[in-house]
């Protein structure tokens, strides 16, 4: 099963951590709030993901089931 | 199409008014009709089991009239298919400054709107049944107080039902807001999921509906699904309530079959007062259309799409050739920026960064970069919020950078064509509600 990355923007700080630690799937737009790559993550990347996520000062990400 | 239960075919169905208006039927133009005065003009209230409800509902072919346009019976089968007893909201936080065909029902008949909010929640067997009202609008307020006392006096309903005051915030009738602020906290936007169909107030799966869409509902419920589609297209049966403003003879809102030619609409309207350049259709999470682009379109999804088009919560906004289609979008795109519950940066920053841009051009104190901000922003800050506040900001931008092409270049060159400086659309200034709860 492939999983994927879900923002909460609301709890989002624009910390930009995430960015640094997966760029391959999370980008930042002009004021610092991550833009998340469609669809599901490449086996390859998940530890990446997973990290991005567990980084997170706000507790925004996180990885769910991509259906 | 869903089928109507046998069991329904034997239904002696009241027979309903013939033509136009429906919802509007009889209604005093300066008062509420009384429970006896409406009991009179529309017969005895229906009450319907759930199966029933949502199987003629769907035959009728009843889409909301809130602005999203969701099939009824698919939204009654969702809170239906919840395990814990539901709760149901009539939705009248007309928070659309353009709008007021919502007010305009809870002020003139009222108790239509509570017999189709009855009927919803008699269905469902719901354990609450709210009426969600905009504070701002103190009419609509006492006008429902006051049936809500007529009705609870009469004794008829199986159900009571609450009112529960909403501030006047654009995005405070969303219906996350409004379960928010029903449980005790802001009216402003949740995180989805879990959708108020599934979790909402107290928990308990929410049907929340436009009142409007409640008034056919109990149209429906009285005089049947035939009834219903005996007007309007085959694909959008029934009527609309539009809340048409601008540069017409008669700006109000009136009642409308759906499918009917845009011309006959703005007949409807009184006609044209003064050459009108463009139609504001939608209200503010609507679109600008050149008035030559919709000439000639019947008010159908098929028609309106190619042009990006809605007809939304029924708002239609004539905007005269004296008047800067570019100051009003300005105009508008602050007043949303301003809007924000300010809880997803995307929105926050993006809506303040468009409306400077925004009101640059405006003002003529532009440069193509500009312009290029514009697109680029836009393509950043769509569905990135929690709300579909940024998505419906950058809906409304788009369709005015394209409708007002010509006005752009013109104002790049340091020059305005409008002779006329009023502002046109309506802005909450004076008394405006900054509160969220």
């Amino acid at each position: 099963m492939s999983e994927r990355l879900r923002l909460d923007p609301i709890r989002c700080d624009a910390h930009g951590v995430c960015a640094e630690l997966f760029p391959e799937g999370i980008s930042l737009d002009d004021w610092g709030y991550p833009i998340l790559r469609a669809g599901p993550i490449p086996a390859d990347l998940l530890e990446h993901a997973r990290r991005a996520v567990f980084a997170c000062p706000a507790l925004a990400l996180k990885l769910v089931d991509d259906r | 199409m869903t089928k109507v239960d046998p069991r329904l075919e034997s239904t002696h169905w009241q027979p309903g008014p013939a033509g136009l208006p429906r919802a509007l039927h009889g209604i005093h133009p300066d008062r509420a009709l009384s429970l006896a005065e409406h009991r009179d003009l529309h017969g005895p209230m229906a009450l319907m089991r759930a199966d029933d409800l949502i199987a003629v509902t769907g035959q009728a072919g009843l889409h909301g009239h809130g602005g999203a346009g969701f099939p009824t019976a698919t939204k009654l089968q969702a809170v239906a298919a919840g395990r814990r007893s539901p709760v149901v909201v009539a939705n009248g936080s007309e928070g659309e400054p353009a709008s007021s065909k919502d007010e305009v029902l809870l002020t003139r008949t009222p108790h239509l709107v509570l017999d189709g909010l009855v009927l919803a929640a008699t269905a469902l067997r719901a354990r609450e049944a709210i009426v969600a009202i905009e504070r701002t609008r103190p009419h609509a307020l006492e006008a429902v107080a006051v049936a809500v006392a007529e009705r609870a006096a009469a004794g008829d309903d199986p159900i009571a039902i609450r009112i529960v005051p909403v501030p006047g915030r654009y995005v405070a009738g969303e219906e996350s807001a409004l379960v928010h602020l029903i449980n005790g906290g802001d009216a402003k936007p949740t995180a989805v999921p879990p959708r108020p169909f599934e979790r909402g107030v107290g928990g308990r799966p929410t049907l929340i509906q436009n009142v409007e869409t409640l008034a056919h509902l109990a149209l429906i419920g009285r005089h049947g699904p035939e009834w219903f589609r005996s007007i309007g297209t085959t694909e959008e049966p029934g009527s609309a309530l539009l809340s048409f403003g601008g540069a017409v003879s008669r700006p109000s809102v009136f009642e409308v079959a759906l499918g009917t030619r845009f011309e006959s609409i703005v007949a409807a309207a009184g006609g044209e007062s003064e050459p009108v350049s463009a139609y504001l259709l939608g209200g503010y999470f609507g679109t600008w259309v050149r008035r030559e682009d919709l000439w000639g379109r019947h008010l159908t999804k098929n028609d309106l799409a190619p042009l990006g088009a809605s007809l939304g919560a029924g708002v239609i906004v004539a905007l005269p050739k004296a008047v800067c289609g570019l100051v009003e979008t300005a105009r508008v795109m602050q007043y949303l920026a301003e809007e924000t519950a300010g809880q997803c940066g995307p929105c926050v920053h993006g809506l303040a960064s468009v409306s400077d841009r925004v009101n640059a051009i405006a003002r003529t104190q532009t440069t193509p970069k500009m312009r290029d901000d514009l697109d680029r922003w836009s393509a950043m800050i769509e569905r990135r919020g929690a709300c579909k506040l940024p998505d419906g900001a950058v809906r409304f931008l788009r369709s005015a950078l394209v409708a007002f092409a010509d006005e752009i270049t013109e104002h790049q060159h340091g020059r305005c064509q409008a002779t006329h400086r009023e502002p046109l659309l309506p802005i909450p200034h004076a008394g405006r509600d900054w509160g969220w709860r």
